[in-house]
């Protein structure tokens, strides 16, 4: 089985791991291959999670920017809010099959964290959160929501106190407990098969963008645009059009106060290939390979690397990706919000901040998908400091 | 004939076990930890594992986790730990000298530039944690070109097949992790640890060490009746935390090795 997408991806860790990556490798394959699998999964995506979510067209967003028609993939309205629950469950369900009695996860704002806990909840499996101590500060309510879902929620203050040392300890933990205990990885990152199970799991999210758009405008559309952090949401959508040469894929990274500022969180725009969390892609690192603390407005995207295959397909310009800093993003939030009457996250409001600006690239006969991936709820707090913070500056 | 071979020669004559000490260098800082392998070496260490430490240690316990941050916020680098290696190896010709590390700061490198360097320096060889047998390739073929042992591990999850695959090329020596898990002192060792060791000996052609959970002389004394090498790292980084002078910490991390030592001949 090939581990890499070109140089990237691959397996970068203990050897103690190994046993446990060929297990979910070999589990992962049989569960594919098995019908009563798939069967049980989409029961559950259409009766818990209340998939399929709708491809909206919004008028008064497409109308004010003038082009393309914008067409919104709603992963915003699946149960718990994101499209973290698409990979959970497939993940929690394989997790079963294996015969493991616990989850682990880790999370940086808290959306995989409450996914996994409310899969663990659904499936009655004890559930481990790892989450960084500073984390566990900025998104007290997901800590709130994971534990009235019945997780611990494990507070890690190594390094930087966030996701990526919530996601060194889970590794460490892991590597003693494999045996019973199944790591729940929320990106399409970590080590091979990893990336490519998240990919499996999300790419219900391209499928059905696919065949919506056919049925709603009878093409394919220009582009297809989604925020990357690691990179879920967006090799979910990707997923549906990759044998679709015209159609444009854009990723859209955290580029926070400017990728030129040094403070942002956009691995393939501003940084350079390395190895962490057991694989090689690009990452924001120093000039002896030390990995750099991120800066995003979003928390979801404030992680120094991303997906393997994203790092593989921008080499290959199979997809472009871009930047959108913390000032634009708050932006588009507001924009939809007005306009629309929906509170995108502030992660996915990096990619509706794109397509306000490719929009007008295009005429009033092409459309532009923008996967919504999550609900802006649990960013009140944020956006209201961001905007008092920027008020005070100015 | 190869230093490392020459290492575990003298050790099997001498019947005892080789003694490996695992540094974390720049812990608390560059001058400390340098004055640590010297008072290592003095206590008898046979090889020194150069930690050269990485932001992300993910196959690290909490104290070499809290050494590697501090020893990067007060400036340790793969330069200066380069420059290290190359003082300690000019005072002492005799030392096996390991660099011990992650992927990253190898590959940031350059895998090439860096092997190049560590042969020019006189260091033996390399260990990378994050560097399974699957994704090996590339720095093993640079290890060869330069002379250095690419020092692979095995685990206790690592089935038979496996150990043969991974020690059909190794030069040096194998490190064998005694428990699964990350880095660390244990209150316990494995129960089956001698007879993986011993099977772990039959099938690699060169000698085994033995580390993680290591605490002191008694579980050193247990590990060096079965295996070439006893690896310590946590109990001796660990002696350079608290609230003791550096000269007391200095003193007690020396006292340590010189127990250790005391405790690598094979009683049989």
């Amino acid at each position: 089985m090939n581990t890499h997408y070109g140089i990237y991806g691959g397996q970068y860790v203990s050897e103690t791991l190994m046993s446990a990556l060929f297990e979910l490798e070999r589990e992962f394959f049989a569960a594919k291959e098995d019908p009563a699998f798939w069967k049980e999964l989409d029961d559950l995506l259409v009766n818990y999670v209340g998939r399929e979510t709708p491809l909206y067209f919004a008028k008064r967003l497409t109308e004010y920017c003038g082009g393309a028609k914008i067409f919104l993939k709603r992963e915003d309205l699946n149960h718990t809010g994101a499209h973290k629950v698409n990979n959970t469950l497939g993940q929690a369900l394989l997790a079963r099959r294996m015969g493991k009695r616990k989850l682990i996860a880790e999370t940086g704002a808290g959306m995989h964290g409450v996914a996994t806990a409310t899969v663990a909840a659904l499936f009655g499996m004890e559930c481990e959160v790892y989450m960084g101590s500073l984390d566990v500060q900025r998104q007290a309510p997901n800590v709130e929501r994971m534990h009235a879902l019945g997780a611990n929620v494990r507070s890690i203050s190594d390094g930087s106190a966030t996701l990526k040392d919530a996601m060194n300890q889970a590794l460490r933990d892991w590597t003693a407990c494999s045996e019973d205990t199944f790591y729940l990885i929320g990106t399409c990152a970590g080590p091979y098969p990893y990336p490519m199970i998240v990919r499996e799991f999300q790419s219900v999210i391209g499928k059905e963008s696919r065949r919506q758009i056919l049925e709603k405008t009878g093409s394919l559309p220009a582009e297809v645009i989604a925020c990357v952090g690691g990179g879920s949401n967006a090799i979910g959508i990707f997923a549906g059009f990759d044998q679709d040469k015209d159609v444009r894929l854009v990723g859209v990274e955290a580029g926070g106060c400017g990728v030129e500022t040094g403070k942002h969180a956009a691995s393939i725009c501003g940084g350079c290939v390395g190895i962490l969390h057991g694989a090689k892609s690009y990452l924001l690192q120093d000039d002896f390979g030390q990995i750099l603390e991120t800066h995003s407005v979003s928390a979801g995207l404030d992680y120094p690397g991303v997906g393997p295959e994203h790092a593989f397909m921008s080499d290959l310009g199979a997809a472009k990706y871009v930047s959108i800093n913390d000032d634009e993003a708050v932006a588009a939030f507001d924009l939809l919000a007005r306009l629309e009457g929906i509170l995108p996250a502030l992660e996915s409001s990096h990619a509706v901040a794109q397509a306000i600006k490719n929009a007008p690239n295009y005429d009033a006969t092409q459309s532009i998908i923008v996967n919504l991936s999550g609900r802006g709820d649990k960013d009140m707090d944020n956006i209201r400091r961001y905007k008092e913070s920027r008020k005070n500056e100015g | 004939m190869d230093r490392i071979e020459r290492i575990f020669n003298k050790c099997r004559d001498e019947n005892r076990a080789a003694l490996i000490i695992f540094v974390s260098c720049g812990f608390p800082n560059l001058p400390t930890s340098e004055e640590a392998i010297e008072r290592a070496i003095a206590a008898g260490a046979d090889i020194i594992e150069l930690g050269m430490p990485f932001s992300d240690p993910m196959a690290d316990g909490p104290v070499i986790c809290a050494s590697s941050h501090t020893a990067l916020q007060n400036g340790a680098n793969i330069q200066n730990v380069l420059e290290l290696a190359a003082r300690v190896r000019s005072k002492h010709p005799e030392v096996g000298l390991v660099l011990f590390s992650y992927m990253n700061v190898i590959f940031h490198y350059g895998i090439d530039a860096l092997c190049a360097e560590l042969k020019r320096i006189g260091t033996d060889g390399v260990l990378a944690v994050d560097l399974p047998l699957e994704e090996r390739g590339e720095l093993m073929c640079a290890c060869r070109d330069n002379g250095l042992h690419l020092v692979p591990l095995v685990s206790p999850a690592t089935d038979r097949a496996r150990e043969e695959q991974i020690t059909k090329d190794a030069t040096g020596f194998v490190y064998y992790v005694s428990v699964r898990g990350a880095t660390g002192v244990r209150d316990a060792l494995p129960e089956d640890l001698s007879a993986r060791v011993e099977e772990l000996r039959q099938i690699s052609p060169v000698p085994v060490a033995v580390g993680f959970g290591i605490a002191g002389g008694d579980s050193a004394r247990g590990v060096a009746q079965i295996a070439d090498g006893v690896v310590v790292g946590s109990a001796f980084v660990k002696k350079f935390f608290g609230e003791q002078s550096m000269e007391e910490k200095l003193a007690s991390a020396q006292a340590l090795v010189a127990e250790l030592s005391a405790n690598m001949r094979k009683l049989a």
